[in-house]
């Protein structure tokens, strides 16, 4: 396949300075019976631009607040502070028609189709909920055609548990094709499926960004599957992103440790001895100062970051993402 | 001598819908301190053999073969035998470490109890060992104190493996150990089992969907399909010079990052692994299979040695194999 041509200059979606919470425990009863909690900061202070046409990967441990920044592009969650920005307008208070425009898919088909709906109920719920004119069931054929599911009217009248996993996550994407969107987000849109099932459905996402311009972010922990189909990659830590680049160059060369340190823990033949982050992911209530990553920092506890001599940056500043390399960005004092 | 033998596993639930074939004639040998890793989809069955080795499989299970650990018979023994066996011949680690513990009782107490059940330790001395298992799993020993919601997934999941441990068994089942845990957290949990492992001289089985994982963890590999062992041999191999269609398949799910051939390049198989109760004649891949021929639909390949190297084995028609029936070109 070969390299698409994006234009950088035209953002479809631009976020800006966006920041998320979520509250922690308060009031009487936490007082009470517990400590009070701060609040998570899930997203922290992310700027992000998504390019027309690009596959975007959004990258991260459990925790880095990547399915939060997809909900939020979405309009699923309010930033307290920042805003975003949609074909160079801000994101409507009214999400309806955002949402014809942007359509977001999530990691369980199972448990985004209702069991009692057939597969057309399904597929034709958005267009009824928009109240899109002209012939609905041509709609949904084209749509669920679309997705890879021929010939659609052998689908129709089918539940959502008498087709495989495969399927109903093509049903899925039908549902949000039929709204003919221009963005795609799609949150861990194939880990529930079997290994031999998720090549396909990855290939159908490809495609449908080749055929239809579609921009499509895709939410994963896998960067195998960020190699396999994105154009860029975001990697996102606390809340943070702290990579962002062309996928070969995040990919084969990391200049962000964190990023270093999830590539490194990717399984491949060979062996175990490679170099594992120790602790447990990190909490967003208790965002360390300084460089956010330096507590769990190979550098730093390597000593390299004292020989550089930049330990007290690494622990008293926080670095922002300066561009290492063409459209190359990373947020590290080493890396500078 | 192996550790665990099983010889032509049948493994037949009974539903309303008629009699399901779960696992087709299974045949495994795992040696003292060997890691044999089991992969497949789900449906294949490869935790349904897991689960009848130590014969936890629900009363509706009809299981046919046999299963010898420590050249004992698993299937043939009595009651009070089995319950000794399981845990100080064969432990399991279960998949999803939520649910496996007792959420009202500290971990460490958990872990104590089946060493007092198998008279491995007094009460006096079990919650003791118990903690020095916790610290062997990387934990401190004071989360012996702690209950299961205290600790995180990771946590919990190395629990789970100081439990197995708890009565020196032979041989550990550990099924889809890391499926639930996060990509960091699994490293850690893998590099902590292989590490206990080689320590203890354990034989065991890994059982996962995720190859990439079994490559890294283990010396040998089966591929399971609709119930059968369809590819067998040495992990790196068969990683990396996979000779069954499927294997292939499910080798090119987990990309080398940096390879070009997988950049922008997604494969997967047409269709979705079969329905245990409605096998597909002849070979059961074949609906799927890239390198289906005419004969593939009708003939029900057995498991053979590849003539290429003895220590592999494959189960299709297309692989060039030793004393196959017919050799097609």
């Amino acid at each position: 396949m070969t390299t698409p041509v994006i234009d950088p200059r035209v953002p479809v979606l631009d976020a800006r300075g966006l920041h998320v919470s979520f509250a922690g425990r308060t009031g009487v009863f936490a007082g009470l019976f517990g400590r009070e909690e701060a609040s998570a900061r899930a997203v922290d202070g992310v700027d992000l631009q998504v390019r027309r046409g690009e596959v975007l990967a959004i990258a991260g441990e459990s925790g880095c607040g990547k399915t939060t920044l997809a909900r939020t592009l979405m309009g699923l969650e309010r930033p307290r502070e920042g805003s975003i920005l949609f074909e160079d307008k801000p994101m409507p208070r009214d999400l309806r028609a955002y949402r014809r425009k942007v359509q977001m898919i999530f990691q369980d088909p199972t448990g985004a189709l209702n069991p009692r709906q057939t597969i057309y109920e399904s597929v034709a719920e958005g267009l009824r909920i928009h109240k899109v004119p002209g012939n609905e069931e041509e709609r949904v054929a084209a749509a669920l055609s679309q997705a890879g599911l021929r010939p659609p009217e052998r689908f129709f009248l089918l539940y959502p548990h008498e087709i495989s996993g495969g399927q109903r996550q093509r049903v899925v994407i039908a549902g949000a094709l039929v709204l003919n969107p221009e963005v795609i987000i799609a949150d861990e849109p194939v880990s529930m499926l079997d290994a031999s099932v998720r090549g396909e459905i990855l290939k159908l996402l490809l495609g449908l960004r080749d055929e239809l311009g579609l921009t499509i972010v895709v939410v994963t922990h896998d960067l195998g599957m960020a190699w396999m189909i994105a154009d860029r990659v975001a990697v996102m830590y606390l809340g943070r992103i702290v990579e962002l680049g062309p996928a070969e160059d995040v990919l084969t060369k990391p200049r962000h440790p964190y990023t270093k340190a999830l590539l490194d823990v990717v399984p491949e033949a060979g062996g175990l001895d490679r170099p594992v982050l120790t602790g447990e992911p990190p909490d967003p209530t208790r965002i360390p100062a300084g460089c956010r990553f330096h507590p769990r920092c190979p550098e730093v506890a390597s000593g390299r970051a004292e020989a550089a001599g930049i330990l007290g940056r690494c622990t008293g500043e926080d670095p922002v993402l300066r561009v290492l390399a063409a459209d190359h960005t990373a947020a590290c004092h080493l890396a500078e | 001598m192996s550790v665990l033998t099983v010889r032509d596993l049948n493994v037949i639930y009974s539903t309303q819908g008629g009699d399901v074939p779960a696992v087709r004639g299974v045949n495994l040998d795992v040696a003292r301190g060997e890691v044999l890793g089991l992969a497949g989809e789900s449906g294949c069955g490869k935790s349904t053999v897991a689960h009848a080795i130590l014969r936890l499989l629900p009363a509706g299970a009809r299981v046919e073969g046999e299963v010898l650990l420590d050249g004992e018979d698993v299937l043939a023994m009595k009651p009070g035998r089995l319950r000794a066996v399981r845990w100080t011949g064969a432990a399991i680690v279960f998949q999803g470490a939520m649910h496996a513990l007792n959420p009202v009782r500290r971990v460490g107490d958990q872990i104590a109890e089946a060493m007092i059940i198998h008279r491995q330790a007094s009460e006096r001395d079990a919650f003791h060992r118990a903690q020095l298992l916790v610290e062997q799993v990387g934990l401190p020993a004071r989360r012996a104190r702690d209950y299961p919601h205290e600790l995180s997934g990771g946590q919990r999941q190395r629990i789970m493996i100081a439990m197995a441990l708890a009565c020196n068994p032979n041989l550990i089942i550990a099924d889809e150990p890391t499926t639930a845990l996060d990509v960091m957290v699994q490293a850690q949990v893998l590099s902590l089992l292989s590490g206990l492992q080689q320590e203890f001289g354990l034989a065991m089985i890994f059982i996962t969907h995720d190859l990439s994982v079994l490559v890294e963890a283990c010396d040998r590999i089966a591929v399971m399909y609709a119930g059968r062992i369809v590819e067998e041999g040495p992990s790196e191999m068969l990683f990396g010079s996979p000779a069954h269609p499927y294997t292939k398949a499910l080798a090119a799910a987990f990309p080398q990052i940096g390879d070009e051939r997988f950049r922008r390049a997604p494969s997967g198989l047409p269709g979705d692994p079969p329905d245990p109760a409605a096998v597909p004649a002849g070979c059961p891949f074949h609906p799927r299979c890239p390198e289906a021929i005419d004969a593939c639909a009708r003939e029900d390949p057995a498991l053979l040695k590849l003539t290429v190297d003895s220590r592999r084995r494959a189960a299709c028609i297309r692989v060039d194999r030793l004393g196959a029936p017919e050799m097609v070109p």
